[in-house]
């Protein structure tokens, strides 16, 4: 298959080899699950449980309000025990509503699961899109974009669906397992999305660093014609939508635009196979596969985890932190674009998708020197971006015009800061800048919603102030009128009585 | 008698027509400055910087007798944005914005005199007389006008806390290289 070549990125150390030959095992049921309202890109879901009430699995504990967000179901059969405020697993670690689950061990399936889809290649796509939309799967990949709304862009007209196994991020392994585990169910997964979308191919890229993923999946696709198994270069962010689109189809997405505009959907393995899961079983996403990796842990791994597990049981299962000591580092995802943890008392959501102990060799933390204009940043870009330029207009808070440099089309892999010989925190920049520009655009809408209210306000006083002054206008002249006139007899006022 | 009203007439159109010319052409046009800083004041008439509303404040900084920093809810922003357009230079160091704050209306207090609501610029606060009032949280932008004339104390502002939507990482803080010459 002809592939098509990304400008910049990088070749950092992948470190795969910890956990690639690790198999995915489940993990026992915790203790307890704490499932944060928001796990999502989007809209918190709305809690249809309380405190003290028994759920089975697959059971809906809070749906989704309208818009972009994901309703959240049971991960097992269990006691809803509380409903509280709790650390989200986000580097602000700011508290969420987290419902609290206690196991009951029986692990029973809900009674009231929708029907099995029989045969999800002549049903109507718009009920596939439903189901999806009822799972609540969201993009397994780290976005955790409700993938319902992806179904959506049937109305663009794709013509391809791009099944993203890149896994460029270094460390994480989960995709690469599930591909060598669970090839057939991942390319079922993405027939059922390809008929939902009304695509009639299917290219499966595969990052060449994973030999043994690729001949599964090439074996598994053989039966069908419409997919196409592409090994693709290594090449940090090559996992990245555009990128990845790019790569394989040689089309590039505008700034600002989607993929679906240049005919292109691409999903995540992993949400593959969850979308097969709600289509053919009807079973909401409840669980996902996470790597455990990491010089700072005893032992790396691949584990199936039911959805709300605590870091901390998940750390314990992996036999604790290397000589009991904690890591320099915890982050959730990959150790390019991944995100610190505030503690070992979060959550695993729906977007995690590895748990990263770094120890402070791997981590290479120096102190920035001046930017000394070598380029290599400008040339590691594979957004075509100046870093370095818009990163000093940053620095001096010039957004506006960072924002005119295309700081919003940065993709924040982290390359550039990756390859800054002067340790300059480029990406961190950025990301500040993106934060920032959209707080701001937030603060300008309410202001423009505010001043409607007031110039609403002051319209309805001025018709008051008038209407008012007619009145009494009006009063007056009756009054004149009534005393013009030769009254035969003072007429008695009627009182107003309760 | 027709004389007499003929000639007054006859100074009666032309005086008013030289008034009417003199109007046109001597008019005093409204200051384009005072425009443009109005433009860039939020507009929601809220009276934190002391002055009626947003008008007579952008009259004051066109004047000069006022100083950039003078919107409390603009904050630094907006104070760049007036020191750009005036072309005086601001030091803004110092300047540290105020946390936007809403306001909230106990409800065991509020003895329902619709005195709040009668001051609210934006139309926040729902209430009827005699009727528990409320704050419409959305559309309230912490001017404090309802908390000054609160009879029984019953409004408090709080602090808006981020949640993870509004999260954003901070300006990263340089741990430099020092250095030696």
């Amino acid at each position: 298959m002809k592939l098509f070549h990304v400008e910049g990125g990088v070749h950092p150390e992948y470190r795969k080899e910890r956990t690639q030959e690790h198999a995915i095992v489940s993990l026992p049921m915790p203790r307890i699950l704490c499932l944060p309202l928001k796990q999502h890109a989007g809209a918190p879901a709305e809690l249809v449980v309380s405190s003290g009430k028994r759920v089975k699995k697959g059971d809906l504990l809070a749906k989704a309000p309208s818009g972009v967000s994901a309703p959240i179901h049971a991960p097992t059969s269990g006691t809803v025990v509380d409903i509280r405020e709790m650390a989200s697993p986000h580097p602000s670690g700011i508290a969420q509503p987290t419902i609290m689950l206690r196991p009951d061990r029986k692990d029973e399936w809900s009674s009231d699961l929708p029907p099995a889809i029989e045969d999800p290649f002549t049903a109507d796509p718009a009920v596939i899109g439903e189901r999806v939309e009822w799972a609540g799967i969201v993009g397994l990949g780290g976005a955790a974009f409700p993938s319902a709304i992806k179904f959506g862009l049937r109305s663009k007209k794709p013509d391809i669906l791009v099944l993203n196994g890149a896994e460029c991020e270094p460390y994480l392994t989960c995709d690469d397992r599930i591909m060598q585990e669970r090839a057939g169910e991942v390319i079922d997964g993405a027939r059922i999305m390809a008929h939902a979308l009304g695509v009639s191919r299917i290219i499966i890229a595969i990052e060449t660093n994973k030999p043994a993923a690729i001949a599964a999946m090439t074996g598994a696709a053989m039966a069908h014609s419409e997919v196409t198994v592409a090994p693709i270069p290594v090449q940090y962010p090559m996992g990245s939508e555009k990128h990845l689109t790019k790569a394989v189809t040689g089309r590039e997405t505008p700034a600002g635009k989607l993929t679906a505009d240049v005919g292109v959907v691409v999903h995540n393995v992993g949400t593959a196979r969850a979308v097969r899961e709600a289509v053919r079983f009807g079973r909401p996403l409840i669980s996902r596969v996470i790597t455990l990796s990491g010089a700072g842990l005893t032992r790396g791994m691949n584990i199936e985890v039911p959805l709300g597990t605590m870091v901390v049981d998940l750390i314990e299962f992996c036999g604790g932190f290397k000589d009991g000591k904690a890591p320099h580092r915890l982050v959730s995802g990959g150790p390019m674009m991944g995100q610190p943890l505030p503690s070992l008392e979060v959550p695993v959501v729906k977007g995690t998708c590895g748990i990263l102990a770094l120890t402070k060799e791997e981590i290479n933390e120096q102190p920035t020197g001046p930017c000394i204009r070598c380029g290599s940043c400008v040339s590691v870009c594979p957004c075509g971006l100046v870093p370095l330029e818009m990163a000093g207009f940053i620095r001096h808070d010039k957004l506006e015009e960072a924002e005119k440099a295309g700081v919003r089309d940065c993709v924040s892999c982290g390359s550039c800061s990756y390859i800054c010989p002067s340790h300059i925190p480029l990406v961190q920049y950025f990301n500040y800048a993106k934060g920032r520009l959209n707080t701001d655009d937030r603060d300008r809408r309410k202001q423009d919603r505010l001043k409607l209210l007031v110039e609403a306000r002051m319209a309805r006083m001025e018709k008051q102030r008038k209407a008012k002054a007619e009145a009494a206008a009006a009063a007056a002249a009756a009054k004149k009128a009534a005393a013009a006139k030769p009254t035969p007899a003072p007429t008695e006022e009627p009182k107003a009585s309760a | 008698m027709l004389l007499a009203v003929g000639s007054l007439a006859a100074i009666g159109v032309t005086l008013g027509s030289v008034l009417g010319v003199a109007a046109r052409y001597f008019a005093v046009e409204s200051d384009p400055l005072e425009k443009d800083l109005l433009d860039l004041l939020p507009g929601s008439q809220c009276g934190q910087c002391g002055y009626v509303g947003c008008g007579p404040a952008a009259e004051a900084l066109a004047n000069g007798t006022a100083p950039v920093t003078l919107c409390v809810p603009g904050g630094k922003a907006v104070a760049e944005k007036l020191a750009k357009r005036l072309g005086v230079a601001a030091d803004l160091s110092g300047h540290e914005d105020a946390e936007p704050r809403f306001a909230v209306i106990d409800e065991s207090k509020c003895i329902g005199c619709l005195r709040c609501a009668n001051e609210c610029t934006t139309d926040a606060i729902i209430g009827a007389p005699k009727q528990i009032h409320s704050v419409i949280r959305d559309d309230c932008h912490g001017c404090m006008k309802c908390f000054h004339t609160c009879p029984t104390m019953a409004v408090s502002m709080q602090k808006v806390n981020v949640n993870l939507n509004d999260w954003h990482w901070q300006k990263p803080k340089l741990k430099t290289k020092r250095i030696k010459h």
